[in-house]
């Protein structure tokens, strides 16, 4: 017998199909599958059955698109502190921290258990925020930079602590949690599909079409039931215009970082007409309202479709010239080159996702290697550049607008109809598993779901790009000067809220 | 030099000419009318997310509604969202529409501070604090400040520290985690200073009202000056609210 479990995305299995291991064969399997780079945890958590906590370790294999799944069961009140993924393979350590966080379990072996987000029902109440200690070198010839939670521009909050040579940064340490509003245990709580679907809203608010997509496809996935291809087609076809108008706006965020205001404003008012269509198709510039497990309220009409066309026709020409204008001025590729760099073993090391990812050499993307909705038919081969610097991501942004539009067009001579007539939601099934994965414009969500013997949700487990990605942003600025962070933080754009649920 | 010229030009004129008429493209949730037919309001009240509808009237509370328009679909007879994006209010009760209410929200002048119109209709600088937001409203005010909506031509703008500020916009459901900061933010604000409350989610604490994360204790020690429901807000709601708030009255 197998020690795992290999499931495709968004399949739903018994719970008691996962083979239930000791730790030392659970922590063999999963420290070994990590030793093959195209294999990556995509999510690892725990929650509570009586006495004991669950661990469940979910492994997505990039090559075959299997999903490895394999749990344990442990005590929490452990004389012995367990070993340590992370001591073997650095991209568990926000898992584990998590789960040191959350459960008080203690591990062996882990450089650094660092609190996640000091969510409200952490084992240890006397570690707050306001007096977390931050990592400090004793040195006559260094100092500290503290920046945040509230930053100076109209964005989240989290605080930043450079520790500095002169004008170089040597070490940055990112401390999240300010956003934590318990949206996990919100899930459990909240009995209403229609609740728990605006929660997968607000997860993150700029990435609604991700969460809700990853969030309805679970759903029905855990209700056994199969969407409608105009279903699918929504939700591609939202994921699309979500990355193309999150990349148009973070092209312009980059250009206000080095001060060249004509791409600020150029890049900043094409935004406007795609979050605008979002409003006309569905009445929320955001795309919320938009996506819902098991029926559309708003089916998209051949009216949309020929306003659609003539959109991407207006911003294809307006893009195109100030993109020429912008990767051609010397003096923003100067800021933009070898700046905030990370490289490909870091990449892995860490487990990167998204972006990210795909800007330090690795190809990983769910489009492509876990397919969901209509990806399938669209062939999607991910952008993948190999310098790991500001600009690459700047550079990635623009080959995923221009083949985010190539399949927007695409997907648009083919419109499904619409089912009047579809077959009702059942109650999610009981004592089963789901996994989730869809690729947002940042990266990789994954939702986990666990339902109990009368199909209410026991666990709900949401995983952010962010959380992975976090730490490139804190090696990447290293040896950088700190007045480039705010380009290298916009590069990346993770999410605050995401990481901090 | 000569491209950069050209794209100027072809860009033409991007911004809204008058913030106060524009009229929004497509379908879009604002301000609700809610009409006198009986329906089943057992039903009405379940469908929604945030406990928003309350009966005796029928009545749906602009600081709880998500604008997810599930009502409006199950009882289009009973429940219609308009386009009138004009929801702000500078009283909480105004927020909540009852059944036959079709007149426009307006701000009640009696309650408006007479230094707000004094110091700030000339020139309002704000300190944003996201708590707990979610970053759509938080994107949507950065909007406000874009080259369509331009807000900073009315003398509003954000500002990087509240020692320059005149007031602060919160968003979010403001979570424990950030009561301190907030506090602290609103203490490094000059006087006389204004409280926004911009979106669902700060007014009511949205879907996360119950959560057991957040500590809403800061908005019960002051008045608040003005509240903007959407969720998120959208730009012009914002916008004709803080206008209307700082304009001078006569």
């Amino acid at each position: 017998m197998s020690n795992y479990i290999a499931i495709k995305n968004n399949q739903t299995i018994p719970v008691q199909n996962i083979p239930v291991l000791d730790y030392e064969d659970f922590f063999a399997l999963n420290t070994g599958l990590i030793q093959h780079e195209e294999n990556h945890c995509v999510s690892y958590f725990g929650y509570r059955i009586q006495d004991k906590l669950k661990l469940t370790c979910c492994m997505a294999n990039d090559t075959d698109g299997n999903i490895l799944i394999s749990s344990c069961e442990i005590k929490t009140n452990a004389r012995e502190p367990y070993p340590s993924f992370t001591a073997h393979h650095l991209s568990f350590h926000f898992f584990e921290r998590e789960l040191h966080e959350n459960f008080g379990i203690n591990y062996a072996g882990h450089p650094w258990l660092k609190p996640v987000r000091f969510s409200f029902d952490r084992t240890n109440k006397d570690s707050r925020i306001e007096n977390y200690p931050f990592y400090q070198i004793k040195s006559e010839e260094l100092h500290e930079v503290g920046v945040g939670p509230i930053h100076a521009g109209v964005i989240e909050p989290g605080h930043f602590r450079f520790i500095c040579n002169g004008e170089q940064i040597l070490h940055l340490e990112i401390q999240l949690g300010y956003q934590h509003r318990g949206i996990e245990q919100l899930f459990l709580n909240k009995k209403k599909l229609l609740q728990r679907t605006t929660l997968a809203e607000s997860i993150a608010g700029d990435t609604v079409a991700g969460h809700t997509t990853t969030f309805v496809n679970l759903w029905e996935s855990l209700c056994n039931y199969q969407a409608d291809e105009d279903l699918q087609f929504a939700r591609t076809l939202a994921l699309e215009l979500e990355r193309l108008a999150i990349h148009t706006g973070d092209l312009s965020a980059i250009c206000t970082d080095i001060a060249y205001q004509l791409g600020s404003s150029v890049f900043g008012r094409l935004r406007t007409p795609l979050i605008n269509f979002f409003q006309i198709w569905c009445g929320n510039r955001l795309g919320k309202g938009l996506i819902r497990a098991g029926k559309s309220n708003f089916y998209f009409t051949e009216g949309l479709r020929k306003q659609l066309e003539q959109l991407l026709d207006a911003y294809e020409n307006d893009y195109g010239q100030m993109w020429e204008e912008f990767h051609t001025l010397p003096s923003a590729l100067a800021r933009l080159e070898k700046t905030g760099v990370v490289t490909r073993e870091q990449a892995i090391a860490i487990g990167l996702v998204g972006m990210a990812a795909k800007t330090s050499g690795i190809r990983r993307d769910v489009r492509a290697t876990h397919v969901h909705d209509l990806y399938g038919q669209l062939n999607h081969q991910p952008v993948v550049k190999h310098h790991g610097d500001v600009y690459s991501r700047a550079h990635l942004r623009n080959k995923e607008i221009r083949q985010s539009m190539g399949y927007i067009r695409k997907m648009l001579q083919n419109i499904p109809q619409e089912n009047k007539n579809r077959r009702p939601l059942s109650s999610p099934q009981p004592a089963s598993f789901t996994l989730s994965l869809a690729e947002g414009w940042r990266g990789e969500i994954c939702h986990c779901a666990v339902t109990d013997k009368d199909g209410e949700l026991m666990h709900y487990k949401i995983k952010d790009p962010s959380m992975h990605n976090w730490l490139a942003l804190a090696l990447a600025v290293r040896n950088n000067e700190i007045s480039d962070f705010p380009i290298c933080n916009k590069s990346f754009d993770l999410s605050y809220c995401g990481h901090d649920l | 030099m000569l491209d950069n010229i050209k794209i100027l030009f072809r860009q033409g004129k991007q911004y809204i000419p008058d913030v106060t008429k524009a009229e929004l493209p497509g379908i879009f949730r604002g301000r609700p009318e809610i009409s006198n037919e009986t329906i089943d309001t057992a039903a009405l009240i379940d469908l929604c997310p945030t406990g928003a509808i309350d009966l005796n009237p029928v009545s749906i509370d602009l600081g709880k509604c998500t604008f997810c328009g599930e009502c409006a679909f199950s009882f289009p007879s009973k429940v219609k969202f308009t386009k009138d994006y004009k929801i702000a209010a500078n009283q909480r009760e105004d927020l909540i529409i009852k059944a036959g209410e079709t007149e426009a929200i307006t701000l009640n002048p009696d309650l408006i501070r007479k230094e707000i119109a004094k110091y700030f209709s000339g020139s309002l600088k704000l300190r944003q604090v996201s708590a707990g937001g979610d970053n759509s409203c938080e994107l949507e005010l950065n909007a406000c400040g874009n080259v369509n909506f331009d807000m900073g031509r009315f003398g509003i703008e954000f500002v990087a520290s509240p020692r320059h500020a005149d007031g602060i916009v919160i968003t979010g459901p403001i979570t424990e985690n950030m009561a301190v900061p907030l506090q602290i933010c609103y203490d490094a604000v000059p006087d006389p200073k204004i409280i926004i409350l911009a979106g669902t989610d700060a007014i009511s604490g949205g879907i996360f009202s119950d959560s057991p994360a957040l500590n809403r204790t800061f908005l019960s020690k002051y008045k608040i000056d003005l509240y903007v429901p959407g969720n998120p807000i959208h730009p012009l709601t914002f916008i004709n609210g803080v206008m209307d708030l700082i304009k001078k009255r006569k």
